[in-house]
């Protein structure tokens, strides 16, 4: 067993942390001549000035104090917060990958020929006919997705006025729709975690524009009867939806194509491994079949006369998103998919859903619902998730996501990825015995290893500081 | 866990309840579903003179862990809102019969007082 301890740097109050730059060292620079109206301006300004090893500690320090997965394992379920492979960094980084959008498209046939390649290798992954690039995030995917099926049904002369999620499904899910103007319809899951097929034929009717479904689904389950449902939304008349975030346990194994999915997105982020978040951008490409392509979004990229060329398709739903999407994250995509090839995208299925039942079978914690895939949502029982997670921060590993989804009690949902070796896994277990093991009185004062301790949500969330300004405040 | 059902108040399935003198309603949301909501952050308000519908949603309270809708047990017109929550969420949590109140209603329709649970139902239903 080994100790953890969080490298931290705190005033002798033990409540500031790294002091801003301008307090370690700045100077003043004076502005001599503007052309702005001198009630606009200043005669002078102070900025950091440290020397470049100064700088170079301070965000140094303020990285050492965080918590990433190059600290350690980050199995954040439903997440996916996989290791994102630095040479992508470089490809997107070299000059040859940097065109200015505004470019003819004969003078950019590289570009352009990325873009269709990626729109191609994706459908393939997917099982679906056409790709488009442009949706910048998955959530942006999820809503680009469900305009196209509603620009669908519109063409047909169909008004429809429903979409159905499960209860377990992500929350982007419940939001697309009500952003795209439909009402939701929430589904009950069966005792066995999975759709209910009775209460599915309850809620589909002529209303029914789509059914938002993930596969296998935020317990890590299959859904078993898929195309069973398939059948009952297509014979109502309307689409399947696929929500992309779970691809990682399908990769190289199974096809939402194939299993009666008529639209999809695209995790680029979480399948192939651009980075998460800091505000993006992202990439969520979507995927149609061929009924629906002509709705894609414009510019859609095709082939002409032995190169390339943008184009909009015939019923397009317009722009989602500025030129075509954002391309630096998409060729982060394409290298990693080009890189692990076909063999390589199994491997990473394969490996994602050993490493979850590895792990699941080593916790102390119950895991109600199984076998599963690539995540499984454990029940912290007695003690309280949010707890337990604090209480896995003290032992270098970042905790599950917690509290959700709500079918399982106190949930722990738990998703260590393909890229966790044996022994980081072992880490992983090794952490929730310990916490398990742990009395509630321990757990509420938890973490305590951590460069930052447990932070006082209710007064954050009442009182927010939303500027840097009012650390300076006593408000 | 048991919850305080104060017997003179009527309730919503929804977990609003209802106290009335004369033609004036107040309304706030139960202990049971304070509880339920864990430390409150935010309440969102109508306005005074604005018109409440019974059953449809009339504000937002937003704790730690969900953001949910309030709905009007009664229809009328606002009278007077608890401003002191804006400040002070916590009063939900700390007194939700009593300092954490959220609207006087004056009521339009007196009948529909009959509609809603008593202290026994609203029991049975959260227990």
């Amino acid at each position: 067993m080994t100790i953890y301890s969080q490298a931290s740097w705190t005033d002798e109050d033990g409540d500031r942390y790294e002091p801003l730059l301008s307090e370690k060292a700045s100077k003043t620079v004076d502005i001599e001549d503007s052309p702005l109206p001198d009630e606009l301006t200043r005669d002078s300004l102070e900025l950091p000035a440290p020397a470049e090893p100064e700088l170079a500690r301070h965000y140094t320090r303020l990285s050492q104090m965080n918590y990433g997965v190059e600290s350690g394992p980050f199995p954040l379920g439903s997440c996916t917060m996989k290791y994102n492979p630095s040479f992508t960094e470089d490809i997107a980084a070299l000059p040859a990958a940097a065109v200015h959008p505004d470019r003819p498209d004969r003078t950019v046939q590289g570009t352009l020929g990325l873009s269709y390649r990626l729109q191609d290798y994706l459908g393939r992954i997917g099982g679906m006919d056409a790709v488009t690039l442009q949706p910048p995030a998955g959530a942006a995917g999820e809503f680009t997705g469900i305009q196209i099926a509603k620009a669908y049904h519109q063409h047909n002369g169909d008004d429809r006025s429903e979409v159905v999620i499960p209860d377990s499904a992500h929350g982007t899910n419940f939001a697309t729709a009500a952003m795209a103007g439909y009402d939701v319809v929430e589904l009950p899951s069966g005792d066995d975690g999975r759709v209910d097929i009775e209460a599915l034929e309850a809620a589909v009717s002529q209303e029914t524009a789509a059914l938002m479904l993930t596969n296998p689904n935020t317990l890590g389950l299959f859904e078993r009867d898929i195309e069973r449902i398939a059948d009952i939304v297509h014979d109502a008349g309307g689409l399947l939806y696929y929500d992309g975030a779970n691809l990682n346990a399908l990769l190289g194994r199974a096809r939402p194509g194939d299993m009666g999915f008529d639209v999809m997105h695209y995790n680029v982020h979480k399948t192939f491994a651009t980075p998460h978040g800091g505000g993006g951008p992202g990439a969520g490409p979507v995927g149609v079949t061929e009924e629906l392509a002509p709705f894609l979004p414009d510019p859609h990229v095709r082939q002409s006369d032995g190169g390339y060329e943008y184009y909009s398709p015939d019923h397009s739903i317009g722009k989602v998103h500025g030129y075509y999407g954002n391309w630096p994250v998409l060729v982060k995509a394409f290298a990693y998919i080009t890189r692990l090839g076909d063999a390589g995208l199994a491997d990473a299925s394969a490996k994602a859903v050993l490493n979850a039942n590895y792990l699941a079978e080593r916790i102390p914690y119950e895991v109600p619902f199984g076998p599963f895939h690539h995540e499984f949502v454990a029940s912290a029982g007695e003690q309280d998730a949010a707890d337990v997670a604090k209480g896995m921060l003290d032992h270098g590993v970042h905790p599950p996501t917690t509290k959700w989804p709500e079918i399982v009690d106190e949930a722990l949902m738990t998703e260590p990825t393909e890229g966790e070796s044996k022994r980081s896994l072992d880490q992983l277990a090794a952490a929730f015995e310990a916490v398990h093991a742990e009395d509630d009185g321990t757990l509420a004062s938890a973490p305590r290893r951590t460069a930052a301790g447990r932070i006082d949500q209710v007064s954050a969330a009442r009182n927010p500081r939303l500027s840097w300004q009012s650390l300076d405040s006593d408000d | 866990m048991s919850f305080d059902v104060p017997e003179d108040l009527r309730y919503l399935e929804s977990h609003e309840w209802v106290s009335t003198d004369d033609d004036t309603a107040r309304v706030g949301i139960t202990d049971f579903a304070q509880d339920e909501l864990g430390d409150v952050v935010f309440v969102e308000l109508p306005a005074e003179s604005d018109e409440l519908a019974a059953g449809e949603e009339f504000g937002v309270v937003e704790s730690i862990k969900a953001v949910s809708d309030i709905y009007a047990p009664v229809s009328g017109t606002v009278t007077a809102v608890n401003e002191a929550l804006f400040d002070q969420p916590e009063l939900v949590n700390e007194d939700p019969f009593d300092d954490g109140w959220m609207l006087e209603v004056e009521l339009s329709d007196e009948s529909e007082l009959a509609e809603l649970l008593d202290a026994a139902a609203y029991r049975d239903q959260i227990e």
